[in-house]
């Protein structure tokens, strides 16, 4: 059966609500995503070096838990300092399960999202009575609560000793090298977009939006929002408790050390630089935080083995934390929609070219 | 020595403890709330405030060699000209925008100095050159305060009572509390609110500066310590009410006694977290704090 072809309008003749909602508006757009998932994975896993894919990996790895903070934060509008908490739960969960539960890595990953997306639900509760500046507050004590019983429940977690992970096998296979684990992660993650971009057409999306754009309209409208509002959290912080997991098996042990407070500013500076309320926004922020995370480490590195000022160079790491400040400051400044609104400006360029209005 | 009077020694001091390092926490607490009085801006940069008060002093002291009261007045000064670039130049551009890119701006803004106070300073401990009187130190039975916590209680004490008069009877300090009840009206009577805001960004740097050259004689100067206060700041400010700067004194002083105590008796390292697990009650039961204004609303 022949089916029409969609291509650029010119104009908006949408006569539907699906039209307004497809996810795809052009064939083209289709098709390029198509050619792009091709070209992730039968391509650039057999081609780019181990440090290439190393860093891939965590891309990918951050960009599930971005796109769970985009969800809490860029459709609901409910602000958590939480989640780098909550990602250690979930590395955590995943840890616990594995060794001493011997559970499969395929069992262990959506257990321990499911075991955060409940500890993020209780967090969630004062988001019943609370809401902006005071919820933020609620959710940083979360997230100390949290880092403080990570740390002590040492007949849980062996406090800082940490904990180290068995092999993770999928299917009979051995995952233990950064292509395989480049293939898992981002299937992991092509699912996961793919449950939150649907999951944004769907009632409990709109409602999510009609929450964060006026909650006392959304209130008036029949919309129960404490529940919405919890299941936000839970979505969030299963999204995070799945990266979570994904890490500890990656990183093959775990200590508390990097589940602090940084790594939930690191996160939502993720979400605001890709762009608030958008699920690819999520993912350039992912790329872009990690990308010059690892352009500082290798800049520091270099000044390093230079080695002519020894001096200074010791005063050099501090320098990632100032480039990290600009960073999140310029961007509100500058560009508070973050790169997904770039990218939208560039391709509009393109695409009116060259009668630019 | 019997054992009721150790218990009582051991009380006493730790009550002395607390309510010396609560009234630092509620000093530092000050300049925090009279930002979000005035703006309603939640800084996550007050921590990083009191550290470059510290190492400002510092470098006028031991660098410049200039004398205790000069280097006091005019770091000061510089905290008050900081206070007000940063509100000029970062906050003023997001007037009226959404909640999370104030926050995240704040964030950011702590990173930056943080950062830029590491390179300079590095993350070291450092401490100033003794000056302070030994005739300042008040013994009392079996009850030690070292002249710190005596200096520190004068100079909070004193600005307490400056800011009680500034606010009070100048005609600044008039226009700063009308913005802080009601910024519509206030603009519509001819208060320039953006100059209050600059204002009061001036002013909490100045306060912020002077608690951390308090906190840096007493416990030493580090850029990690310092900035991790300004976290402490939330829940002293959430239980004494957040527009309320007396109530941050009162809050302080509370926490800090919830924090001697429960290190001396309970654990020491359930200190650290005690502050932030009743903060989760308070906002449950009373959001509002002990003195805050009633202005939550439930949906």
């Amino acid at each position: 059966m022949m089916r029409k072809f969609h291509f650029h309008p010119c104009g908006n003749y949408k006569e539907s609500y699906e039209q307004e909602t497809t996810i795809f508006e052009t064939d083209f757009g289709r098709l390029w995503v198509w050619i792009g998932l091709a070209f992730l994975f039968f391509l650039v896993p057999f081609i780019t070096s181990p440090y290439l894919l190393y860093i891939l990996n965590t891309i990918g790895i951050a960009a599930i838990a971005a796109v769970g903070l985009n969800i809490l934060i860029g459709y609901t509008g409910q602000i958590s300092l939480g989640h780098g908490a909550f990602i250690g739960v979930g590395a955590y969960s995943a840890a616990i399960l594995a060794t001493t539960c011997d559970l499969p890595f395929l069992l262990v990953l959506p257990a321990a999202g499911i075991i955060t997306a409940l500890v993020g639900m209780i967090f969630g509760i004062p988001s019943g009575r609370l809401k902006g500046l005071y919820l933020t507050i609620a959710t940083l004590a979360g997230q100390f609560i949290i880092e403080y019983v990570l740390i002590h429940w040492e007949s849980l977690t062996k406090g800082t000793m940490g904990i180290t992970l068995p092999t993770a096998t999928l299917f009979g296979i051995a995952l233990d090298n950064d292509r395989s684990f480049f293939l898992t992660i981002f299937s992991f993650l092509i699912m996961m977009i793919w449950f939150a971009v649907n999951l944004c057409r769907t009632k409990y999306g709109r409602a999510f939006i009609a929450i964060r754009d006026n909650d006392r309209a959304a209130e008036g409208m029949g919309i129960p929002i404490f529940k919405y509002k919890l299941l936000s959290f839970g979505i969030s912080s299963f999204y995070a408790g799945f990266a979570g997991a994904l890490w500890a098996y990656y990183s093959v042990s775990i200590t508390t050390e990097p589940f602090n407070l940084g790594l939930s500013v690191e996160f939502i500076a993720m979400v605001i630089i890709g762009g608030l309320g958008s699920i690819s926004g999520s993912l350039y922020g992912a790329a872009f935080i990690t990308i010059l995370n690892e352009l500082l480490r290798w800049l520091t590195d270099i000044l390093m083995n230079m080695g002519i000022l020894t001096d200074f160079v010791m005063n050099v790491a501090p320098l990632r934390e100032f480039v990290f400040g600009l960073v999140i400051v310029l961007f509100i400044l500058l560009e508070p929609r973050g790169l997904a609104e770039v990218w939208r400006i560039i391709r509009s360029n393109f695409r009116l070219w060259p009668f630019s209005y | 020595m019997s054992c009721k009077e150790q218990f009582m020694s051991f009380f006493l001091q730790l009550l002395i403890n607390g309510i010396s390092v609560g009234f630092l926490y509620g000093l530092s607490a000050m300049g925090f709330v009279m930002i979000f009085k005035s703006s309603s801006v939640l800084n996550f940069a007050h921590g990083e405030l009191l550290a470059i008060g510290a190492f400002f002093f510092l470098a006028l002291v031991t660098w410049a060699q200039l004398p205790i009261s000069i280097a006091f007045l005019l770091t000061l000064f510089g905290c008050f000209a900081l206070g007000f670039l940063i509100e000029r130049f970062f906050l003023r551009p997001l007037i009226g925008e959404p909640l999370i890119f104030v926050i995240m701006l704040t964030v950011g803004l702590a990173s930056m100095l943080k950062g830029l106070m590491l390179l300079i300073w590095g993350g070291n401990l450092q401490t100033y050159p003794d000056f302070l009187p030994e005739g300042l130190s008040i013994s009392w039975d079996i009850i030690h305060v070292p002249p710190v916590y005596m200096a520190a209680l004068i100079i909070g004490l004193a600005f307490l009572v400056l800011f009680g008069l500034f606010f009070k009877y100048s005609s600044q300090g008039i226009f700063m509390r009308s913005v802080a009840d009601n910024q519509k009206a206030a603009l519509s009577l001819g208060v320039h609110v953006q100059r209050v805001f600059a204002l009061s960004w001036a002013i909490a740097a100045l306060v912020a500066g002077m608690s951390g050259i308090v906190l840096g004689i007493i416990n030493g100067i580090n850029v990690h310590d310092l900035s991790s206060i300004g976290l402490k700041v939330f829940p002293v400010v959430i239980l004494g009410g957040l527009d309320s700067i007396g109530g941050a004194i009162i809050g302080g002083i509370i926490i800090g006694l919830l924090e001697t105590f429960t290190g001396g008796y309970l654990s020491p390292s359930l200190r650290d977290v005690v502050p932030y697990i009743v903060l989760v009650f308070i906002l449950l039961v009373k959001p509002y704090g002990l003195f805050g204004l009633k202005e939550i609303e439930r949906v």
